[in-house]
């Protein structure tokens, strides 16, 4: 295989991981707009999501079923953390609800842990094994379908958010709290709407991801730091540059992985995103504040 | 929901009256824990005893980061690690003095938390616990990866007693003395911290960030002191570490440590001096008892991660101050948590 035809594969493979770390970054600033903190338990909405479709296809459930069964379930998991625990910390400071998702993310992780034991495990591909023919390699069917689905969520969360009026609601909460309020918009309930929406997104990344990486338990945290990342590295708040940043940070991992080093290539492409905010906290798309 | 950086605790500003039964505990647990092993000449209990004193050195950096910068770190398995290993390498490969290699493994550690420290804690905001997250993961994979300086999984055996010159410290319990003595320096040197110039500065940067930056405190360069000072303790623990079991591998020094570090800072308290070391100590035994049972019954094994993670999520909700701050009289009377919010002190 020539190196032009390598290339290719790493750039999709990096397309589509990158597409999955954008849609966690996506969630992590829908959550940051509604709320002002950081919810460490981001990832672990993507592992629950992966682990629960398993679980649910090895019980006898088609496999289109479990996967939408997984998505319900996980979101219904991401509102009832806000009742049990985000709300009795909403008016403490900052710290105190970033440590109740810190919390939070631990007691998702081990009951994944209590659940399913701590082994990694595999979903069927949703059509197949069989490479499409590209060049002179393939890549594998479900990186489209990761790809396809992650497109689709992007541009279905920013519909959500131009045009219903619980998309205007939560942007008007991100501008203006006070103001917000004043115009009768519930802001409980936002913070609400936010986590459940934030939690579907993250789920499906990780139901479409299961079949081409696997999934265990403790796999939640690497997805909470890639997403933060990614959306840092597109300027924090922003839901465009949230994406584009986790495009960037597939794209260094999946390049890293084929010509550097495949264990380092984690290593690396962390290593290139903070140096990123080192040399400018505000992100690529971000501007000084 | 607050957006502004604030600690998640704050210290009362005038002594307040009543016994609380969990410093009252923690000072016991530490004397008792000072002493288990010479009384009962136990092996088990050294070592367990050294654990948590370990622990206790990394928490107690933890405490003073973030009770006084309003800052957690999701990477200080990193620093315990580059002690560790420090130690390690250069004692087995190089031979250098033990003593040597631990004040090189500190220095590393004070290194790398600067670089860390500097950008992360000018923001505004909580990036230093991605940025310590990070890091953690960094320094995990390069020790599995760094096979010929780390041996990967395999890890370091052989390294050598740490010989202080009139003493030899090369059994459990005198390897054990040496901890503790470590922690009550390290306790000591957090008090006289809090109680000096940069512990006053530091003070006034938890009451307001804005008001003490107004009285010309340096907010970033005392924070990132504290940072910094915190990892050397990690570092510190991590040598002590390296000594007492003789033996490094990757395992012990992952993401989970940080995280779990961070749950005994919580627990225990972070403005007190015993609530470190309780918190710490209780940790340590809840999560041994729990490993003795799960060779039993493989589930209550994996009981531990939603133990402690309950545990914290109960107590920043209930008892934002740690477990430390609770006071008899609080608990007889029905009350189940002191915390006056920033509004009424």
């Amino acid at each position: 295989m020539s190196l032009a035809d390598q290339l290719v594969q790493y750039v999709i493979a990096g397309l589509s991981g990158g597409l999955v770390y954008g849609l966690v970054a996506l969630g992590l600033t829908v959550i940051y707009n509604a709320t002002g903190v950081i919810n460490f338990a981001q990832g672990e909405f993507v592992m629950l999501g992966g682990m629960s479709a398993v679980a649910l296809n090895a019980a006898g459930m088609p496999l289109w079923l479990s996967a939408v069964l997984a998505v319900a379930i996980v979101t219904a998991v991401g509102i009832g953390l806000v009742r049990l625990a985000i709300y009795p910390v909403r008016d403490r400071p900052a710290l105190s609800v970033i440590i109740v998702t810190i919390g939070a993310s631990l007691v998702l992780q081990g009951g994944a842990k209590l659940l399913w034991g701590p082994d990694a495990v595999r979903l069927r591909s949703f059509s197949g094994d069989t490479p499409i023919r590209l060049g002179a390699g393939g890549i594998e069917p479900q990186r489209l379908w990761v790809a396809g689905l992650a497109l689709l969520t992007v541009v279905a969360v920013h519909g959500f958010f131009t045009w219903t009026a619980h998309g205007k609601a939560m942007r008007a909460v991100s501008l203006n709290r006070a103001a917000a309020r004043l115009c009768g918009i519930n802001a409980d309930s936002v913070v609400a709407l936010a986590f459940g929406l934030s939690a579907a997104t993250a789920a499906l990344a990780g139901v479409a991801l299961t079949p081409v990486e696997m999934m265990r338990c403790s796999q939640g945290t690497h997805y909470t730091l890639a997403g933060f990342l990614a959306a840092v590295v597109g300027g924090l708040g922003n839901g465009f540059g949230a994406v584009v940043g986790g495009l960037v940070l597939g794209l260094l991992e999946a390049l890293s992985k084929g010509l550097i080093s495949s264990g380092y290539a984690r290593a690396i492409a962390l290593g290139v995103a903070l140096l990123v905010l080192w040399l400018r906290p505000q992100g690529l798309l971000g501007r000084r504040r | 929901m607050g957006t502004e950086a604030t600690p998640l605790a704050e210290e009362p500003t005038t002594p307040r009256p009543g016994i609380r039964p969990a410093k009252v505990a923690g000072w016991a647990l530490l004397c008792a824990i000072a002493l288990a092993p010479v009384v009962a000449r136990s092996g088990y209990l050294s070592s367990m005893g050294c654990q948590i004193a370990t622990s206790a050195i990394i928490v107690v950096g933890l405490g003073l980061l973030m009770g006084y910068a309003g800052q957690i770190s999701l990477g200080h398995a990193a620093f315990y690690a580059i002690g560790a290993y420090s130690s390690a390498i250069l004692t087995t490969k190089a031979g250098v003095h033990p003593l040597l290699a631990l004040c090189a493994g500190a220095a590393a550690s004070a290194l790398l938390a600067l670089i860390v420290g500097t950008p992360a804690l000018r923001l505004h905001g909580h990036y230093l616990a991605m940025f310590t997250l990070g890091l953690g993961i960094i320094v995990q994979i390069a020790i599995e990866q760094g096979k010929r300086l780390t041996n990967g999984f395999d890890g370091i055996t052989g390294i050598p007693a740490l010989d202080l010159g009139f003493i030899c410290l090369d059994s459990d319990p005198r390897m054990y003395g040496a901890t503790v003595v470590a922690l009550v320096g390290c306790v000591l040197a957090a008090r006289n911290l809090v109680d000096s110039r940069p512990g006053r500065a530091l003070r006034a940067l938890h009451e307001s960030e804005e008001a003490a930056s107004a009285c010309g405190v340096d907010v970033a360069r005392a924070k990132l002191e504290v940072f910094v000072l915190s990892a050397v303790m990690a570092a510190v623990a991590g040598s002590l570490y390296a000594h007492t079991i003789q033996f490094v591998s990757p395992e012990p020094f992952g993401v989970q440590f940080s995280v779990q570090l961070v749950v005994m800072m919580v627990v225990g308290g972070s403005t007190s001096v015993g609530g470190p070391v309780a918190g710490a100590a209780l940790f340590t035994l809840v999560k041994q008892l729990l490993q003795d049972a799960g060779e039993k019954v493989r589930w209550v094994g994996y009981l531990d991660t939603v133990l402690f993670g309950s545990v914290l999520v109960l107590v920043v909700v209930f008892c934002p101050k740690g477990l430390a701050a609770v006071r008899l009289p609080a608990i007889l009377g029905g009350r189940t948590f002191v915390g006056e919010t920033r509004g009424d002190s």
